[in-house]
Order: structure tokens, then sequence, then C-alpha cells
């Protein structure tokens, strides 16, 4: 069979560069394709051009990504960014679009690292403009060099900290971190302290982070409730109850975060297994040692399969290549085992503070559960959370049944801001467990594309 | 007993059946299976349609006419006891030609369906001229088609929303995620095996889609229903250009464009495939060259639940005497009479004369 | 209000129009943070109410970014970098595709 490439691998964060210079390294011949205007994913973004300044405010691990950008460009692997993957069909046809034309590419192999996305963080208020996430006001430092006045951070996650971090070394006020780790985390997260105590280093690391925050005297409020963002026609201010009084910190920039979870659209539009991973409470791809899904030549690898850091999904990229590779025939399997052991090694490594941060960082019920009705669940179609509800007492058997009746899911995000919620809302509603619930079927393209791209690609005779 | 009459499937004509019978005093449960059943319901595209029902069956054809003239009342009086909108419209519908020879062909089709309806079904062929003054930006591929004032469009998903909503209203009883697993009839009872635990009652309705032939069969009905696929796909909202449906493109009421479809046997795949739906959006575009710039956010392959001649099945089970199978591609057309005639004629334990062509023993000729 | 860092090496800049303004950026940057550093958080109106709505998460995965840029409507704003003599208007409701 006449492929265009052994191995296709789709996202060049770090797990995807690692893959493809792995692959590329063995011999085999290799695509790598990203959205972006250069390789780096959202961890190491812009680092091809960051200068010196930049890597001091972001700091030595964002700087580490350079080994992984020259190493990719000095491999044999051919780098195609700008380019958004729309389809992986089961028998590894991948829909291309860049530059405005479509084009179909078929791999021996395929290695899905298309990243982690925020968690959604339905609060009432949310969806005003000035509301955004915390990996947005990373990105915009990262690539832009641009900072917020007034910035509020308000979650929980060792990425919320990292930011307001980032802010005080560049000298930028931070008016406040509203921190919703539950207390009682505190004490369920214990259990997996000593797994944590295995891989200090990060762990030392955000505890600075918090040191120098609080030494700097950033307002750290805690106990939080109710919270509220306010305003006409864009945030004004956020709102929460604390000590039994109403309290209000005016502001145009809230920076919203509670974890990461993989994104899903493109490995479930091919069709491959997913399940419910209750410890991180998210959907995961089902994937072997090897990062293979359960469709043949179908791997994912990164933050998209597990969430683990950037390290982990450097390493989990590194041994999907070696299954791809012996997937294909260009590696047997004592030669790939043996490259992979040191491999494994360090992502166990990297994996051990893992239990303890999803443990201790896990979202409080009433941020994946709205309780307030007026929230709106489904940003793109405007489904509030009680439509949602008003819904499922209709008796809806679950989250594909629930968006035909009322569109949530089926805006342009295509379900990537309201699927968990949804989930979650329909779980605690019909009392089922999530894995029972299910979750938005995806499909094909899971970016779009315009009906010339696609009509361009028909043959003579359609 | 669970019930005077148990429906099995809660999709478009099992839903509109059980609203229908609740409508007349029924004791009814309605069992419904998991989220991703087949769902045919879900893939439709939403024509309330006349002009291509029927070219073979004037019976087929004449129930289709007399749904879609009961529609606007059976629209108006869902959203009255739902408050949920239809979007029903029904402007006419149009079939266009891209070729002098489909035009040919489509001129004696419809000629055909005239004269066997003595007259009822009611058409225009237009050629480009005239099309040009109904429809804004047609390419120039397109050289005329036919127009019938008895076609229109829905919402094909609010319209099962609604129905399971009506169904509720009249009191009517659901189990979810009851997926019925064997049926047997004894001593004038139906027994039920399903994953919800054992059911019984005296009358059946199956109307499970793509699961009534081997339910069918428990009960000694051979009723040949297999999966037929149709590929779609979805533009994001566009400002509103067209107001009457085609057959191949409809503008929803939110204002993204629908582009259909294909007839695939491909089994129980419902995924698309990239070749079908570029040829889809290739003619797309020639009739509406401006469409190249829409965006498509999503595609999918809907499994019509087809018979052999793609008319439907209405009959009863030879087990027992109070089992009726019902089946159809055009759910949403049929919605209307679904709920009328036909569900009447079940509660009074019978089948409309209308229909009695649609037995499924036509399939087997001795 | 977004600002830049002190200290960023300076670089080549772009100038492009936002719905009548004219607006000065580092070539480089994305349309949507080019907006937001020149004081602009709303970059659409929805299509189902007309709320205003802004970039959510800056690397494509939202969709609140949609814009109209030289006349095509629905572009993610986070993911187009700024050119000279862009035009960028805010996307309005449902998208200006017809006859």
């Amino acid at each position: 069979m006449n492929t265009d490439y052994q191995i296709a691998v789709i996202g060049a964060g770090p797990a995807g560069m690692a893959a493809a210079t792995t692959a590329a390294e063995a011999g085999a011949r290799v695509l790598i394709v990203d959205e972006q205007p250069a390789p780096g994913g959202q961890i190491y973004r812009n680092i091809e051009t960051a200068d010196k300044a930049g890597e001091t405010v972001l700091g030595a691990d964002y700087a580490y990504g350079r080994k992984l950008t020259d190493a990719l460009r000095a491999s044999t692997a051919e780098c195609v960014s700008g380019a958004t993957v729309w389809q992986v069909s089961p028998e590894r046809e991948i829909g291309l679009s860049v530059a405005g034309a479509a084009r179909m590419i078929t791999a021996d192999a395929v290695i899905i690292a298309t990243g982690a996305q925020e968690r959604p963080f339905p609060l009432p208020g949310w969806a005003l403009p000035g509301v955004m996430t915390a990996g947005a006001a990373q990105i915009a430092l990262k690539a832009h060099g641009l900072t917020a006045a007034d910035a509020v951070f308000v979650g929980t996650g060792p990425l919320l900290y990292l930011i307001a971090y980032q802010y005080l070394q560049a000298g930028v006020p931070v008016r406040a971190i509203i921190d919703t780790t539950p207390w009682h985390r505190y004490v369920t997260a214990l259990p997996h302290l000593p797994g944590a105590m295995l891989n200090l280093g990060p762990l030392i690391k955000g505890l600075g982070y918090l040191r120098a925050l609080r030494a700097a005297g950033v307002p750290f409020i805690r106990g939080a409730s109710d919270l509220r963002i306010v305003g006409a026609e864009i945030a004004e201010a956020i709102r929460y109850e604390h000590s039994g009084h109403q309290h209000e910190i005016t502001t145009p920039h809230v920076f919203l975060h509670q974890g990461v979870v993989p994104s899903v659209n493109l490995t479930r539009a091919s069709g491959c297994d997913h399940r419910w991973d209750d410890a991180q409470r998210c959907w995961r791809v089902t994937t072997d040692d090897w990062g293979e899904t359960s469709i043949d030549g179908i791997f994912a690898a990164g933050d998209g399969s597990h969430i683990g850091g950037a390290l982990a999904a450097e390493h989990r990229g590194h041994l999907a290549a070696l299954g791809a590779l012996h997937r294909i025939g260009r590696l047997d399997a004592a030669v790939r085992n043996n490259r992979a052991a040191p491999v494994r090694h360090i992502l166990a490594q990297a994996m051990y503070l893992r239990p303890f941060l999803d443990a201790l960082y896990r979202p409080a019920k009433a941020h994946l559960v709205p309780t307030d009705d007026a929230t709106v669940v489904c940003r793109c179609e405007e489904v509030t959370a009680g439509e949602i509800r008003d819904i499922a007492r209709i008796g809806c058997a679950g989250p594909n049944q629930l968006k035909s009746f009322c569109r949530a899911g089926m805006g342009p995000c295509q379900g990537r801001l309201c699927a968990l919620t949804v989930t979650e809302m329909l779980a605690e509603l019909n009392g089922f467990s999530h894995e029972e619930i299910g979750d938005y079927r995806r499909r094909p393209p899971v970016k779009p594309l315009t009906v010339g791209e696609l009509a361009d690609l028909a043959g003579p005779g359609s | 007993m669970n019930a005077d009459t148990i429906i099995i499937g809660g999709g478009m004509v099992g839903a509109a059946l059980a609203f229908g019978l609740r409508g007349h005093g029924l004791n009814t449960l309605l069992l419904d299976e998991g989220d991703v059943a087949f769902r045919a319901a879900r893939g439709n595209f939403g024509l309330v349609w006349v002009q291509s029902k029927g070219f073979d069956c004037p019976e087929y054809a004449a129930w289709t006419r007399r749904s879609a003239d009961l529609w606007p009342g059976f629209a108006a009086e869902m959203t009255a006891l739902t408050g949920v909108d239809l979007h029903h419209e029904r402007p006419g519908g149009l079939h266009l030609c891209l070729s002098e020879d489909e035009l040919t062909k489509r001129q004696s089709q419809m000629t055909r369906l005239h004269n066997h309806s003595g007259g009822q079904f009611r058409f225009e062929m237009l050629d480009r001229g005239a099309l040009d003054g109904m429809v804004t930006g047609l390419g120039p591929d397109v050289v005329g088609g036919s127009y019938s004032p008895l076609d229109g469009h829905a919402n094909p998903l609010y319209l099962l929303r609604a129905l399971q909503a009506g169904y509720q209203a009249r009191g009517g009883r659901k189990a979810l995620d009851a997926r019925v697993i064997d049926i047997k009839w004894r001593r004038g009872v139906y027994r039920l095996k399903t994953t919800q635990g054992d059911m019984q009652a005296p009358k059946l309705v199956i109307a499970a889609g793509l699961g009534t032939k081997p339910l069918a069969a428990m009960l000694g009905l051979d009723a040949p229903i297999d999966p037929l696929r149709g590929q779609i796909l979805v533009t994001e909202r566009v400002q509103p250009f067209l107001n009457l449906p085609l057959t191949l493109v409809r503008q929803t009421g939110e204002g993204s464009v629908l582009m259909g479809d294909s007839h695939e046997d491909v089994g129980f795949d419902d995924g698309t495939r990239w070749d079908v739906l570029a040829g889809i959006v290739d003619r797309a575009r020639r009739i509406f060259p401006f469409l190249e710039a829409a965006r498509i956010v999503r595609s999918w392959g809907a499994l019509r639940p087809y018979s052999p001649d793609g008319l439907p099945i209405y009959d009863r089970a030879p087990e027992g005497d109070g089992a009726f199978v019902a089946s159809v591609h055009s759910g949403v057309t049929l919605a209307a009479i679904h709920t009328g005639a036909l569900a009447e004629a079940i509660a009074e334990g019978r089948l409309p004369d209308e229909v009695s062509v649609l037995k499924a023993g036509r399939f087997h000729v001795h | 209000m977004f600002t830049e860092l002190d200290g960023m090496a300076p670089g080549e800049m772009v100038s492009f129009t936002f719905e009548g303004r004219t607006v000065a950026a580092k070539a480089g940057m994305t349309v949507a943070a080019a907006l937001l550093a020149a004081g602009v958080t709303a970059t659409r109106e929805t299509p189902v109410t007309g709320a205003a709505r802004g970039a959510y998460c800056l690397m494509g995965v939202c969709f609140e970014c949609l814009m109209v840029i030289n006349g095509v409507p629905n572009q993610q704003a986070c993911m187009i970098p700024v050119q000279n003599g862009m035009q960028i208007a805010r996307q309005r409701g449902a998208a200006e595709i017809g006859p």
C-alpha cells in the first residue's frame, strides 16, 4: 500500500515533537502537523522566538522546550505548521487544511498528540468578555508578552499559581487570587502524599510559588463561595460570599482555572474507545502501554491521552513512536522494549506526583454542576443549566439525546466547553455514573472547513 | 400488567404512536433504549415531503399527502401542549435538476404521481427562469426542477422533543435504558424480558426502528428492515437566504444549512466517508455556488430503517392478536398521521384500510 | 487593559483597521491578542441572543473570538496573525454568506 507517510504525528507539543523526532531518527518517513505557526504546543508556545527576558519570566521549565524544537528541526521529520486537522478516519486517512485548501493524507500509523484544554468553569457570568482562562493569561504572556492589569485569578490547581507567580516575576501586580480548593481536599489528598514524595522537585517548586506570592502581599482568598462575575456588557467585577458577607473585587480581567483535561474531539471522532477517569475527573482515550488506541495503528500520546504535564507528555510521545515503529514493522519488539525501559522509568517518576495533585485540586462540586439555573453551560448555543435540568426531567437517556433536544453541544466548539458539564449534570440528575451517562458523540470535521475546500476534494462523477 | 399497551421504541414512530395512544386514554408504557441506540430520529434531514414519495405505490403517496396536510394543525397542537416550536413551514419544496436528462426523468415521475393520485398530487415543472423567481443564488448548472406546494420542512429534533414532552404531559409513562431482549406471547399476554426487568401487557407496538426486525421475528413476523445509510453535513449559521426546502439542501430555522444525502448499504456503520461527503457538498456547491464560503461544522451518517421497496411496514404479528409493527424511514413526514389515524386504529385493535398494501407479506412472493 | 511587558525587544509593527479605527500591533501577534492590547475585549455578538462575547481560551478551543477578517466571517482571531492593512470587524450574529 502506498501511503504518503509512514508515521503522521498530529500536534507539535512536547509529545508530538518527541514522537516525530524519535520516529524520524529511526529512519521512518514522518510528517508532523500543528495548527500554530511554529512547534511548541501550548506549554512551549513561541519558544523558538522567545528571548532571554521572556525565558527569565517564564522560567527554566519553559526554556527546556528549546531542546525539543531544536531536535525536531534537526531531524528529517517534515514539519507543517498552520495546518488544521479536521479528521482522522479509522483507516488513517487524515483530512488536513492549510491556507484554506484541504487535502487528504494517508499514513501507516498516526500519533494523535493534540494535548489538553482547560476544564470548563461554569460560573455565573463566565461568558462575559474579559473573563478568560489561566491558560489564556499564559498564552498572552508567552506568545505576546502581554499582561493584564488588576488580574484576579480564580480557581484551583498548579497552573493557577504558576501564572500568578510569573506575573510576579514580570513585576506585574496581581489584584487577588481566589483559591477555590475545598478545605477537605487537604485531608483526602494526604494518602497520596507519600507517592508524591518520590518526585519532590515540582512540589517544592509549587510551594515556592505560593510562598513568593504570599510574601509579595498578593491577596489570597480561601473559602469563598457563591462566586459570580458581573458586568453590563463586559466583566466589571467578581463577587463572592465569605464569612457571612458579600464581597466584590472590581476588575475587567478574571482568569479562571480548575485543571486541564484531555482534548478528546479528534480521538472520539476517529472512533477510539474512551473511558471515564474518576481520579482526573475526565474522559481519556483507552490505550495500551505504547499509547495505541482501540483502533489499530492509531496512537495517542501526551496530555491528550493522560494528563501528566510536559515531561510526562514528552516521554509518552517517545513511547508512542517506539510503539508505532514496531507496529509498522520498522522496529522489532525486543529492541523496542529495550529502548522503552529508560523512558518508562522517567515517565513513572514524572507521574508520581499526579495522584496527589489530582486529589488535592479536584474541583468543588458546585463548580462542576452549576447550581444557579441562569448559568450558561453551552456557551455557543447559550443553553443554561436550568434548561438542561428541564430537559433531563422529560427523560433524557444521555448527552446525545439532550443535545438533540436543546442544541447544547451543536455549536462551533463541538462540545469542548460544555460536554464535561453536561455529563456531570446528567450523572447527578439521573443518579448514574459518568461512565454510564457517556459523552457527546464527536464527528468530523473536528474543526470547521469550508464547503469549497471539501467540494474540491470530490472526484469526477461524484 | 405493566400497561394496556407497551410501545417499544421512543424514536419518531414510537413516540408519535405513544403520544397518540395516550390521547385515546390507553394506559401506556414507552420503552426507550440508551443514549447511543441507532436513533434514526436524530439523523433526519427534516423534510415534510410529498413529491418524492410513492412513485410506484399510490396508497403510500396518498397516506403521505394526508399526513403533510395534517402537519400544520399537528405542529400547532404540539406547540400549544409543550411550548416547543417545531419550526414547521410549508412553502412548498423544490427538487432541482442539474441536467436536461435529470429534468426529463423528473417530469415523468411527477406526472405519473399526479395521474395515480387522481389529480390530488399537485406540482409544477419549473424552468431556470421560473426558479430564479423563487430562489436566489442558483448556480449555472441548475437547469430546472419540480416544485410542489404540498412540501415543507420542520425541525426533526424538536419534533421528537415535543412528542416526548407531549407524551409525558398526557401522563404517559416511560422506561429509559430499557432494551427488549425477548418477547413471548402466552395466554393472552405479551411477556417481555428487558434490561430493566420483566414486563407484560395485552397489547404491544413494536416501533423500534432498526431494532424492529429481530423483535418482530420473536412473534413470528418477518419484517425485513435493514439500515440504509445517508450522510449529511451541516454548516455554521448563515444569514437567511433560502426559505424553501430542497431535497439536497435546506436552511434550518437557526440559519445552519443542511446538505445531504447518500444511499449506502454499509450495515450498521453510522460513520462518514470523506469522499462521499465531498460528493454531496460538490453538488450543493453546484446548486448554490456562494455556499462554498460556508464552514462545515459537523457530518454524520443517518441509518434509515429501510424495507426492500423503501415503503413503510404496518402489520401485526401472527403471535397473539395484539402486537402491531410500524416501521418507516419518513418518520417526520408521517408523524402527523401517526399521532392521528394510525394511533386511533391501533387503539381500536386494527390497522387503517388505507395502508393494507403495506403489510410485510408483500415481500414474500410465493 | 492588557499591556506589553517592560523590556520586551522591539519588533516590526503592522497596522490594521478595526471597525473604522486604526490599530498598531507587533507583527506576529494574533488578531485577538492585538485587540486585547488595544483595549478591545468583545469580539462578537452571539447568533442566538446577540450577547457580547470575547476571547476565552486564546488557543482555538472555545470559538468565542470569532470575527470577520478581510470580509471572511467566523474566523478564530486567536489563530490568525495580524497583517498590514487587515480589516477586522466583530462577528455580529450569523455569517454573512449569501447569494
